[in-house]
């Protein structure tokens, strides 16, 4: 049989099995079946229920407007799955095709694609964690149970960390006028994600919606009464805090844990893949049959020097299942790369908040557009004198000219596209915490509109 | 009825608030806020509101009124 005659027989009657059954494992089945695969269809997931959204449950949801079990995702086509919910995913057996569940079941597969997505940092002291009022927001529970205590009244939230999340928490409980503390060990909210520039300007932000804001502090300790109920919390500079709800917003940890021993790179970082979404093993080989899509996916991207680049964002979880259902169902000539430009937004504040490009990826930031201190202007963020990522407060509308320009390696700093220049377009030192990562290799440009015609080429053009 | 935005592609042209008022709306200038499950009485403005949005961002249930549940088949 040629491999063309192996791929038909595959896409007729094949296996494949999709680990998590969220955004990207739903996307992907719908691509799959959209594709023309005819086979067995198998979703893995560790929560019960049909796939829901998650952006809402820390927007709509905890305004009171939305029920946390009203964001289920909309279908686009009938995937004729059969669906094993409820049960982890335990073990990966790449000898046997087998994927292991938590209650020993075995289910076997052809191919398999990982969306296993991230899962809530908890709070690192697990008796504090269990204290009545500390709340984590990932799933919908989660999102219900810190709903019903806003509505409740609290007398105050602390919120501990001031990244998207807990940023657009404290954003929440100010539109309930709830009174709020917002805790950050780093200099800013939003620092990690976008630089100081943009970080002071969300702390701005924050304390002109009335957040009591504390920035470079540490919570050490939640402090509970003889009921069991959050009473305090305590800082490490010695003051305290006296709350009855705290939301613990310390970003995600990758649920890679059930891989160890499967022989792929898999670690904290996520699960290292092509651009074609297939699995790297430990020798760094890519493997033919194991895929990977979303947040848990650490995939090379071109336009950043090849780096591998994890990625909690949206889009990024829809686009890659596309990429990672088309791969599973086509040969190597057909196969198409994920070459996009990550995107996100966040709103908080009464703005919207978005970005493209990777704005860590960058040594310098510069206002190209409209007024910082009306909260309404876009950010150029550029390394070594091209544009590598744009951030818009209420400017939308502009994200896609940049997304162009970092797509063509355009000279940093831009020229400002509209009559709205700004006063001071001097691009400043980024300044990001933390070491940074850069180095100087190959600068690309990416052409194509459709998944299937987008490729790279690389740019012979000398920038400083 | 089901609904969901791609935010990443939404630039508030806000076309939806208007159509759609009690499903869509802005929060601040231009953020949108909808209900992902708006109640079935609105359905032919949600449909509107999804057609008339210019980057077409606005997914709707392709599936209504014929969905196999997953708890049938769930084991």
């Amino acid at each position: 049989m040629t491999s063309a005659d192996n791929l038909r027989a595959f896409r007729r009657d094949g296996r494949i099995v999709i680990v998590g059954a969220s955004l990207a494992g739903l996307r992907a089945a719908e691509c799959l079946r959209e594709e023309g695969f005819t086979g067995s269809l198998t979703m893995i997931g560790d929560e019960l229920g049909e796939p829901y959204d998650r952006p809402p449950l820390s927007k709509q949801v905890l305004t009171g407007w939305v029920p946390a079990d009203g964001t289920t995702l909309p279908r686009r086509r009938d995937i004729d799955a059969e669906w094993l919910l409820g049960v982890p995913a335990s073990g990966l057996d790449l000898a046997t095709d087998h994927v292991r569940l938590a209650d020993g079941r075995e289910v076997p597969f052809d191919r398999v694609l990982i969306a296993t997505g991230v899962r809530a940092r908890p709070w690192f002291v697990e008796s504090e964690a269990e204290l009545d009022g500390v709340f984590v927001v990932r799933t919908r529970e989660h999102a219900e149970g810190l709903q019903r205590a806003l509505a409740a009244g609290p007398s105050r939230v602390l919120v501990i960390g001031a990244g998207f999340t807990g940023s657009e928490i404290a954003s929440v409980c100010r539109e309930r006028d709830i009174p709020v503390t917002v805790a950050e060990l780093g200099p800013y909210p939003l620092v990690g994600a976008l630089g100081a520039m943009i970080g002071e300007v969300a702390a701005d932000m924050q304390r002109a919606h009335g957040v009591d804001l504390r920035c470079g502090v540490k919570v050490t300790r939640l402090e509970g009464d003889a009921q069991g109920r959050l009473r305090r919390a305590h800082f490490d500079d010695g003051s305290t805090v006296d709350a009855d709800v705290a939301v613990v917003a310390l970003g995600g940890i990758r649920n890679t844990e059930w891989l160890r021993g499967s022989g792929l790179a898999a670690g904290v970082w996520g699960i290292a893949c092509d651009t074609g979404c297939r699995a790297m093993d430990l020798n760094g080989l890519i493997t033919d049959d194991v895929f990977v899509a979303g947040d848990v996916a650490r995939c090379p991207n071109p336009v950043y020097e090849y780096r591998l680049i994890s990625l909690e964002h949206w889009a990024n979880a829809v686009e890659q299942a596309e990429i990672a259902a088309h791969n599973m169902i086509h040969g190597q000539a057909d196969r198409w790369p994920h070459l996009s430009i990550p995107r996100f937004w966040s709103i908080q504040f009464g703005v919207n908040i978005k970005s493209v490009g990777v704005p860590t990826f960058a040594d310098e930031v510069v206002v190209t557009q409209g007024s910082v201190s009306d909260h309404r202007f876009v950010a150029a963020y550029g390394y070594q004198g091209r544009v590598t990522a744009a951030v818009t407060f209420n400017n939308a509308k502009w994200l896609d000219h940049y997304r162009q320009l970092i797509e063509t390696a355009a000279p940093f700093p831009p020229p400002c596209p509209t009559p709205d220049q700004p006063v001071d377009t001097k691009p400043v030192p980024v300044d990001f915490p933390g070491p940074l990562l850069l180095a100087q290799g190959a600068t690309v440009v990416v052409t194509g509109h459709d998944p299937g015609e987008r490729r790279v080429t690389a740019a012979h053009q000398h920038h400083r | 009825m089901r609904v969901v935005v791609d935010l990443s592609r939404c630039e508030g042209y806000a076309q939806c608030a208007f159509l759609a008022p009690d499903a869509f709306r802005l929060h601040g200038e231009e953020a949108l806020m909808y209900d992902p499950e708006p109640d079935d009485a609105l359905r032919d403005r949600v449909l509107r509101a999804a057609a008339a949005c210019p980057v077409q961002a606005i997914l709707v249930d392709r599936l209504e009124g014929r969905r196999i549940p997953v708890e049938a088949a769930r084991s």
